[in-house]
């Protein structure tokens, strides 16, 4: 059991007594108490796990702690650079009422949020691509097609 | 509900609650209760009140105002994803007049004793509450405007209620909610009788933004209560709630239905780090009590999943009969030749029979539906402990009630030292109305002396475990004479019953499963019997989003199609001929006094309504337009949960057999719109959901056992399944008319209008859901 060094929303974490390879996604939930982050399927099928690290869309569910080591983590908790201040990506989901449960709806946000890091104009097969391995039971994603197009608009907005 | 006001009870009601922060000082509050009086009214209760517990609508209960004016509104509906706990308070804010802005939300726990009826399915929420809520507001605002009466010493009629204010219309004087609320807390709950509900006109919020889908504008309505909370992941699910000392817990349940745990070997599992300690719960498959089964309680969910891994276990399927042989698609065989012979008669009109043996032509299909499981985002979770004999649960749960009764009996507690607080559900679709997973938390906390314990259920525990989704067979034949008309319908219907889940196997459907749109089958066609033959249950079963209505509508839907292609006729024009001209049926007439429990004089099957749905999707997909080869429309509408609809999917067969669904037009009569913008994304949300059952998802079992284990075997639709466009368009919106469902209703139609556009590109009819590979050569 050694101790993973890593860097969590910004601020550095210590992670110690827990299995190298227990998966991030429980290390998150259970011992930080950042519950943003659900657990869906435990086996990369359906995104609800999805967080960043160094920037990149992975699944936590199926990803070590241990990959962390030395890295930044980003979760929902973690997005938006002031508590209570909406990334554009939020801001648009809020604004189309995107989430009906809203469960799926923080892996969603990540993986749209590195999407339109990657790509700040997704065409709809772009957006196909980059968000089909994150489910939704709700069936929410009309509106989260949507949103990315009017998030990719506001953000070319701030640029310009 | 007028003559409900006949038989009120009022008894010591304290005002108090209605002062935010007296709530917790020891305060009685009763509630304002309409008992139902069989004794001396022979008529029978419908809609809200044939529910359990009825309904509630005092204001004490489900509305507090602080000094600084923050209402708070009690939302005692389970939110699922349907906007319940937007949609009510808009309701109750609107009637009392409060600023959206300054509106929040609680949450009851599971108390239908206080509450009214909590049991969230069914889609009845706003159905049997929007009535209720309205008379809470308006009472509500009645007591502050009578409170600024008293302090200004003027006659009441000079007051009134604007926005979040009350304003003395001769002087223009004016004082805000906040600075009313103490003295408002003191007076009486008015009369129901006497209170004002206000007039549409004065709506703020109820049925904004209606009309047409707005086409990527944002519209003025409320926005979802709890939309930032979620976008920020600080919205609390039942998986999301940690208590101090908490442990965490997995469970090996018996894999074939009914079967028992024989022996089992703990060593590896106990080897595992963090894992504490292995036992056994007990089960009994059976309503909805746990499976039973060995359970790992650890120090975290890791280590519990890794525990459960780790674990040998010997199953006894010597209880378990012949669910341990059970082979779906065996079944399914059996099904088909059960349908050659005739069943229990539901319904006949002429004779069939002799009708389908005059016919010019006689047109004959088979369908099947596969097993479901809802598979909501959210496994199911629950956290339970317990402190000096009471018991307090947190957790997902769609029925506050059962569930707090379910644990009871399981501890042996009154249920009343039994606190259910619902969280919010990720997901539902029928699934978390079951509550035997709080049941499992309940009694490990009992195991471990009480210490708060998480049961959470690992994705392959949700697909292995679920109360599945009835398989369907129905076969039907149909006879038409030299011009195509029809002369005779025969329909068989073959589905394990949910009443497999109570007791014995009934082996055939109630009536309320045959009323989902089988008995209540509303073409005009002069020689109909309606069969339904035995079929047993051999995995647990439970109610799934529509429920019954999916199979019914999927085989109804799809053999209009096969007979206007029969005919030689139109889709569209032969659906309108088949459900003939407008007129209103009672459901009775069909022989189903079910009716959704609701009262058929209200909530007729009206054709009319029917028609005008299949009117207005078609109108709206360009029905009868040439399309691209390989390119098709295919039409369906259904009737369900007192409401109407009607789908157009604009569907493509690539080459290589894949399907894409372009567009979907769904036109939907739901009669009132409280939250319009919220009825579309239900809607577009069963459309999804729809072309999921369409498409792919399946649960198959071999020997018992159910052979999905995660998503890569049970698929369920994804963003690039979706079609780019989906067009809701809400008709008929008065609120003239009584209020209809909104979850489930626009689900029945997608996978038949998904069928029939197939056979509309192709040429190709798919019988057997999902689609698959059948198209792939």
């Amino acid at each position: 059991m050694s101790t993973i060094n890593t860097t969590i929303n910004g601020k550095s974490e210590a992670i110690q007594d827990v299995d190298p390879s227990t998966p991030l996604l429980w290390v998150l939930r259970d011992h930080l108490g950042l519950v943003g982050t659900k657990y869906g399927c435990g086996i990369a099928q359906c995104g609800a796990c999805t967080v960043h690290i160094d920037g990149s869309p992975v699944r936590s569910c199926s990803t070590p702690v241990s990959a962390a080591q030395g890295k930044s983590v980003t979760t929902i908790e973690g997005l938006a650079v002031n508590v209570g201040a909406l990334t554009a990506v939020q801001q648009a989901w809020v604004e189309h009422d995107v989430p009906q449960c809203g469960y799926c709806q923080a892996g969603q946000i990540m993986s749209a949020t590195a999407l339109l890091k990657a790509n700040p104009n997704p065409s709809d097969a772009d957006i196909d691509a980059a968000m089909s391995g994150n489910f939704c039971r709700c069936g929410t994603y009309p509106r989260i097609r949507a949103a990315i197009h009017s998030a990719a608009k506001a953000q070319r907005g701030e640029k310009a | 509900m007028s003559k409900q006001a006949d038989s009120l009870q009022i008894a010591n009601v304290s005002r108090r609650r209605f002062l935010k922060g007296m709530a917790g000082a020891g305060a009685l509050v009763l509630a304002v209760r309409w008992t139902p009086s069989f004794a001396q009214d022979q008529e029978k209760a419908y809609g809200a009140d044939a529910m359990p517990n009825g309904w509630v609508d005092d204001p004490n209960v489900f509305i507090s105002i602080d000094p600084d004016g923050t209402v708070t509104v009690t939302n005692h509906r389970a939110e699922m994803g349907q906007g319940i706990r937007t949609s009510l308070v808009m309701v109750v804010a609107d009637e009392l007049g409060a600023d959206w802005d300054r509106v929040r939300v609680e949450q009851a726990e599971g108390n239908e004793k206080k509450y009214g009826n909590q049991n969230t399915d069914g889609s009845r929420s706003m159905r049997h509450w929007f009535e209720p809520m309205r008379r809470a507001g308006a009472a509500a605002r009645t007591m502050l405007e009578q409170a600024a009466a008293q302090q200004w010493s003027v006659p009441v009629s000079e007051c009134k209620a604007g926005v979040h204010t009350v304003v003395h219309q001769p002087s223009g004087r004016a004082l805000g909610f906040g600075d009313l609320a103490e003295a408002a807390a003191q007076l009486p709950v008015p009369e129901r009788s006497t209170l004002q509900l206000k007039p549409a006109s004065e709506w703020r919020y109820i049925g904004k933004n209606s009309g047409p889908q707005p086409d990527g504008k944002i519209g003025q309505r409320p926005l979802a209560i709890d939309g930032e909370e979620i976008v920020e992941g600080r919205a609390v699910y039942g998986a999301d709630v940690r208590l101090d000392g908490m442990l965490y817990a997995v469970i090996a349940r018996p894999p074939v239905y009914g079967a028992k745990l024989g022996s089992f070997d703990d060593s590896k599992a106990l080897k595992v780090p963090g894992v504490v300690k292995v036992v056994t719960v007990g089960g009994q498959p059976i309503a909805f009590n746990p499976l039973g089964g060995v359970a790992v309680v650890a120090e975290n969910t890791w280590a519990a999943i890794a525990g459960r891994n780790a674990l040998s276990i010997q199953w006894d399927n010597s209880t378990a009969g012949d669910n341990a042989s059970y082979d779906s698609i065996a079944y399914r065989k059996k099904l088909e030749q059960t349908a050659k012979s005739p069943g229990k008669v539901i319904r006949e009109k002429g004779d069939a029979e002799a009708a389908l043996a005059d016919a010019d032509r006689r047109v004959e299909a088979t369908y099947y539906m596969p097993h479901l499981a809802q598979a909501p985002m959210e496994p199911p979770v629950a956290i339970a402990r317990i402190v000096d004999g009471k018991a307090e649960i947190w957790g997902p749960v769609q029925n506050p009630q059962a569930t707090r009764d379910t644990v009871a009996g399981r501890l042996g507690m009154d249920p009343a030292k039994v606190t259910v607080n619902v969280t919010l559900l990720g997901g539902g679709f029928g699934r978390k109305s079951k509550p035997d997973f709080v049941v499992e938390a309940a009694d490990l906390s009992r195991q471990f002396g009480g210490r708060p314990v998480r049961v959470q259920w690992t994705r392959e525990d949700d697909l292995h475990h679920s109360y599945f989704h009835a398989v369907s067979l129905d076969h039907l034949e149909a006879g038409l004479d030299g011009e195509g008309r029809p002369l005779a319908w025969r329909h068989r219907t073959l589905s394990p019953s949910i009443g497999s889940l109570f007791g014995p196997d009934p082996k055939h459907k109630g009536e309320f499963e045959l009323g989902m749109g089988f008995s209540t089958m509303p073409f005009d066609i002069p020689a109909i019997r309606l069969e339904n033959p035995e079929a047993s249950a051999h995995v647990r079963i439970g109610w799934y989003r529509a429920v019954y209505n999916l199979p019914h509508a999927f085989a109804i839907q799809s053999f209009a199609s096969e007979m206007a292609a029969a005919a030689g006729r139109d889709h569209r024009d032969y659906l309108l001929e088949l459900l003939g001209p407008a007129r209103k049926i009672d459901p009775r007439d069909f022989g189903d006094s079910w009716n959704y429990d609701e009262n058929p004089q209200l909530y007729p099957i009206d054709i009319g309504r029917m028609r005008a749905v299949v009117e207005k999707a078609t109108e709206a997909a360009g029905w009868g337009r040439e399309m691209p080869k390989g390119r098709g429309l295919g039409l369906a509408v259904h009737h369900s949960f007192v409401a109407y609809t009607a789908v157009v999917l604009d569907v493509e067969v690539t080459d290589a057999g894949d399907v894409i669904v372009h567009n979907a037009d769904m036109a939907f009569d739901c009669g009132p719109q409280v939250n319009p913008d919220r009825i579309r994304s239900q809607l577009e949300g069963a459309c999804v959901m729809g072309i999921g059952i369409g498409l792919h998802s399946e649960i198959s079992a071999e020997n018992g056992r159910i052979q999905q284990d995660n998503f890569h075997q049970y698929q369920i639709p994804r963003m690039s399944h979706a079609p780019r466009n989906i067009r809701v368009h809400l008709i008929n919106g008065g609120f003239d008319e009584p209020l209809g469902g909104v979850g489930e209703p626009g689900m029945p139609p997608v996978a038949p209008a998904l069928c029939n556009a197939i056979f509309a590109a192709t040429g190709k009819r798919i019988r057997r859901l999902p689609v698959g590979d059948q198209l792939r050569s």
